[in-house]
């Protein structure tokens, strides 16, 4: 294990969950610390995400035109890609707007539920597509970690295999919904 | 009182004098195709014409059933020169009856397509166009019901079988499945009743065979059944006819009304203790109950939907008793294998595929229209020289055989004989018969996926690879036509089609993919050109913005 | 005619042996079985695990959901195992490379079929669906989800039905109807389009020929069918009591 593995992790439509549920691997994550280099994600500094990243955890569906790039530049420069958690497996919450127009998803949104000043946002917020996709139905995703979020042993195991140069098999290990 | 063989040869013979004592006849078709092209107000003015020129007894005229040209309808024949003319109109009625005696019409003869007429060989057809389909006199002229004769009072069940399983007869309603072998079967199982089924259930897009039967010569398979269940020990029978017919349901049912008062079917037909009644069951739309299981369940007034088989309908069928299910072409050829014998029959077409069978010749090909060869007849004769070629000096292309269950054959494999084993070995079916001519023009991903669309809709949806593995394969068409297809999507499609093929429930499901893994056989190419080119080489498919693509 | 040939009758005593017996392999292990036994029974009785969606003791089989296919040696076609009765000396297999692969693919096309979001349902945790992909080692779906929009009906004022979460495994059909007596559920339209329905696609709650009895809840096998009012732990099937029912009327 002389190598380093540089991680990042990201996140597009989703909550966060799953990155709460990374960080429940508490004082295991302090065990990798030496074997792992956190170069990209909302727990380090980087404001762009870096070239040549071996194994990237990306969090959330699909769902606008930015995501869209986003994960094209990711997987672009990340050597494995993992799909982490249910909303990048299967755009789980995210999807459930699928049923219907957006149009009608933001005039319910930002319109009649708003009790003040109800407005569509149009500057700097990026648009929906019309329809939350799983990451797999953009680019190409090697490791399918599932679950609602994964269970952290779940993370901890995709991890260990990875750093031992192994392609985890998360068969019976993480499930939809957990 | 029951019919004599004396009576069946008195009515041919009052019914041949009657023909023949007239000069001319003139044979107007009234079949659905003539028929939608005022074919009916032609035979009414000819009517007019006679008896106002008060020649009724030079000249008979005569509604047939389908005279085969449909393209060039609405057709007429005038015997007994047997000149064809086509394209008739009732302003041509005086010019045509003026001509009698002299030459016939030039402007309106089909002499062009004489190669039409000339290459076929009719049996499950001889009647069509020949006889007056609403009278059982005419058809028991043409040697009608003398099958049924012989079988009841020369043979025994067995030897009916026997004949039948001699003729080398397979199923026409698609699969090709031995009928001497289903017959034995279903006369073998153990039980006091049984029922013949007749499936009309006709549902292939283009096809029209089992239609223009019933239209044309409906005795024809009342015949059939009526002999089947003599066979196998059934005195019931069903035919179960799509309410798209309604001019063959009607004729099937003035059929069945002429035959009943004869005595050619009901209780001690022709003076034996056989007995046997027809009912028509109506289908309401539904592609699936032409599968038997669904549609032994239809008749049953329950859901169309198929069940696993077996046990084989043979064995439990219509509310669990034996049932024989044959198609109508299956049954058309059984009376002239009874009066005829088995061998025969066997003597026509090839090893392993006897006999003859009906095609109805659709899409880009100059003579649409029914046609009926020996079995082992080169592609390639039945589109160039029957078919006539193709229309506007276009480029063949491919012919889809056996409608949304079978496959795109290519012009390399036009020389290859037409039948069961030839076909299956191109990844096609014979299917009921349906013949769908394409030409440069039409583009193979857009076929795959006009049939996809039709299975998919036509699913009953009752297994998970079916309901669901058809609408994802539509899906992937319609994004591969519009030109956001990805490379992978072919893997895809062909692994769905694989699936779908063997795990699916019943024959729709198991046969929905041939057209998708047969272009994908054979015109990959235009397949790839959609997806890395986003360009239809045929021009028949409208890419979208290329922005929108994944 | 002529008598036709056969076995002497006297030793078959089908009077004493109504049932014929036979051996065949299930995965190169030999198993005994009556002839009127399907595969998946005799399976099960051997401890052999064959997956099943629509299949459900007490019910008759449907044969629907193809999850239960088996391979037998000499068929192209993989056959479903709730369905096929064995023949003497037949070989099946369970768990060939063809099979999973298969097995694997239509679940996928289940899950891609309806929008099962399993996070926000009420029977996470206790669904046979779910259960399913993870006993199959299903981690995603590689098919387009085909995301269809379908209404949830809650008019009943104990159940609810959400469309979404149906797999047409049409279990609740079958126990309405062969059980409870009532066929207050059937299915509508053909294909993809196809959905189960109370009465005539009245409301549910509307409907005159629902006995309320609910166990179309307990025996649907996701969170389609489920009580008002519980909580995703509460919200589990209780279906002891299909085999007391289907025993107590057996003894009769």
């Amino acid at each position: 294990m002389s190598k380093v593995l540089r991680i990042a992790t990201t996140w597009l439509d989703g909550c966060s969950g799953c990155h709460m549920s990374f960080l429940d691997l508490d004082e295991r994550l302090a065990d990798m610390a030496p074997h792992i280099e956190m170069v990209y994600g909302p727990l380090v500094d980087a404001k762009v995400f870096p070239e040549g990243v071996d194994v990237t955890l990306v969090e959330g569906a699909v769902a606008t035109d930015e995501d869209k790039k986003k994960i094209r530049m990711i997987r672009d420069r990340s050597y494995i890609l993992v799909s982490f958690g249910d909303c990048a497996v299967t755009a789980n919450v995210p999807g459930m707007r699928n049923q219907f127009k957006v149009k009608d998803v933001m005039k319910r949104g930002y319109l009649e539920n708003s009790s003040q000043n109800p407005e569509l946002p149009s500057i700097g917020v990026p648009h929906l597509l019309d329809r939350a996709r799983p990451v797999h139905e953009f680019v190409s995703v090697d490791v399918f970690l599932p679950g609602c979020p994964p269970p952290t042993e779940a993370i901890l195991y995709t991890i260990s295999e990875l750093l031992a140069g192994r392609v985890p098999d998360l068969k019976g290990k993480a499930r939809f919904g957990a | 009182m029951t019919l004599t063989i004396e009576d069946l040869q008195n009515i041919a013979k009052i019914e041949r004098d009657r023909q023949e004592g007239t000069t001319y006849q003139i044979n107007v078709c009234v079949a659905a195709g003539c028929l939608s092209c005022q074919s009916g107000l032609v035979k009414e003015a000819f009517d007019t014409e006679i008896s106002r020129r008060g020649l009724e007894n030079w000249c008979l005229v005569k509604g047939v059933g389908c005279l085969g040209l449909c393209a060039a309808g609405p057709l007429i024949q005038v015997q007994p020169q047997g000149t064809y003319y086509q394209g008739v109109t009732v302003n041509d009625v005086s010019e045509i009856l003026d001509s009698l005696g002299g030459s016939p019409v030039a402007r309106l003869e089909c002499s062009q397509h004489q190669a039409f007429f000339q290459c076929q060989q009719k049996i499950v057809l001889e009647n069509c166009g020949k006889i007056d389909p609403e009278r059982i006199e005419d058809y028991i002229a043409e040697d009608g019901y003398l099958g049924l004769f012989t079988a009841l009072r020369q043979m025994t069940p067995g030897e009916v079988i026997e004949q039948v399983t001699k003729s080398g007869l397979r199923g026409r309603g698609g699969a090709g499945f031995p009928t001497g072998l289903k017959w034995t079967a279903v006369s073998k199982a153990v039980n006091n009743t049984k029922f013949i089924v007749c499936n009309a259930d006709e549902g292939d897009p283009g096809a029209f065979m089992d239609r223009s039967v019933l239209e044309s010569d409906p005795h024809r398979v009342i015949e059939g059944m009526a002999i089947a269940g003599y066979a196998v020990g059934a005195s019931h029978g069903f035919i179960y006819v799509r309410a798209e017919y309604p001019l063959a349901v009607k004729r099937v049912h003035t059929a069945i009304a002429q035959a009943e008062r004869l005595g050619v079917l009901g209780n001690n037909i022709f003076n034996t203790r056989f007995e046997f009644n027809i009912e028509v069951r109506l289908g309401a739309g539904a592609f699936v109950c032409g599968e038997e299981t669904a549609l032994i369940a239809s008749i049953e007034g329950r859901h169309g939907r198929p069940r696993p088989r077996p046990p084989f309908p043979a064995e439990f069928g219509l509310w669990g008793f034996p049932t024989l299910i044959n198609n109508v072409e299956t049954f058309a050829n059984i009376a002239p294998i009874i009066r005829r014998g088995g061998e025969w029959f066997a003597g026509i077409g090839t090893e392993k595929s006897k006999g003859t069978k009906v095609f109805a010749l659709a899409g880009r090909v100059n003579n649409t229209g029914l046609i009926e060869v020996p079995m082992g007849t080169r592609l390639r004769d039945i589109v160039f020289e029957i078919g006539g070629g193709i229309p506007g000096d276009k480029r063949f292309k491919a012919v889809q055989t056996g409608g949304p269950s079978g496959g795109c054959i290519p012009e390399e494999h036009l020389d290859m004989p037409v039948d069961y084993e030839s076909l299956a070995a191109v990844g096609s079916i014979m299917g009921s018969g349906g013949m769908i001519i394409m030409d440069e023009t039409s583009c193979m991903v857009d076929v795959a996926q006009f049939f996809m669309e039709f299975c998919m809709s036509e699913s009953c949806g009752k297994c998970v690879p079916c309901r669901v593995g058809t609408t994802q394969i539509y899906h992937l068409l319609h994004k591969i036509s519009g030109g956001q297809g990805k490379p992978s999507d072919i893997e895809t499609l062909g692994e769905l089609c694989d699936l779908l093929k063997n795990t699916s429930l019943c024959g729709l499901g198991q046969t929905a993919p041939n057209p998708v893994i047969s272009t994908l056989k054979y015109f990959k190419d235009e397949y790839k050109a959609h997806i890395r080119d986003k360009n239809c080489p045929a021009g028949a498919c409208r890419m979208q913005a290329p922005e929108e693509a994944l | 005619m002529k008598k036709p040939l056969r076995v002497d009758e006297r030793s078959l005593r089908a009077d004493v042996n109504p049932v014929r017996l036979l051996t065949f392999k299930i995965d190169d292990r030999d198993v005994s079985a009556r002839a009127d036994e399907t595969i998946l029974t005799v399976a099960r009785q051997n401890g052999i695990k064959i997956p099943t969606l629509c299949h459900m003791e007490g019910l008759s089989e449907h044969g629907a959901c193809r999850l239960c296919i088996v391979e037998v040696k000499g068929m192209s076609r993989l056959m479903p195992s709730c369905v096929t009765l064995p023949r003497q000396d037949m070989e099946v297999l369970t768990k060939s490379d063809r099979v999973l692969d298969y097995r694997r693919k239509i679940l996928e096309l289940i899950f891609s079929e309806r929008n099962h979001v399993c996070s926000v349902c009420v029977t996470n945790g206790h669904c046979d669906l779910q259960a399913l992909a993870v006993e199959m080692g299903m981690t995603h779906v590689r098919y387009d989800y085909i995301y269809p929009t379908h209404p949830i009906d809650a008019t009943h004022p104990r159940f609810s039905v959400d469309h979404n979460r149906c797999v047409l495994c049409l279990r609740c059909v079958r126990v309405c109807d062969e059980i409870e007596g009532a066929h207050t559920w059937d299915v509508m339209n053909r294909g993809i389009s196809s959905k189960v329905i109370t009465d005539l696609n009245q409301p549910w709650g509307s409907s005159e020929t629902c006995t309320g009895c609910g166990k179309c809840v307990q025996v649907c096998p996701t969170g389609a069918l489920s009580e008002k009012g519980k909580s995703v732990a509460e919200m589990v099937k209780r279906r002891q009591f299909l085999p007391y029912l289907q025993m107590m009327r057996h003894r009769e």
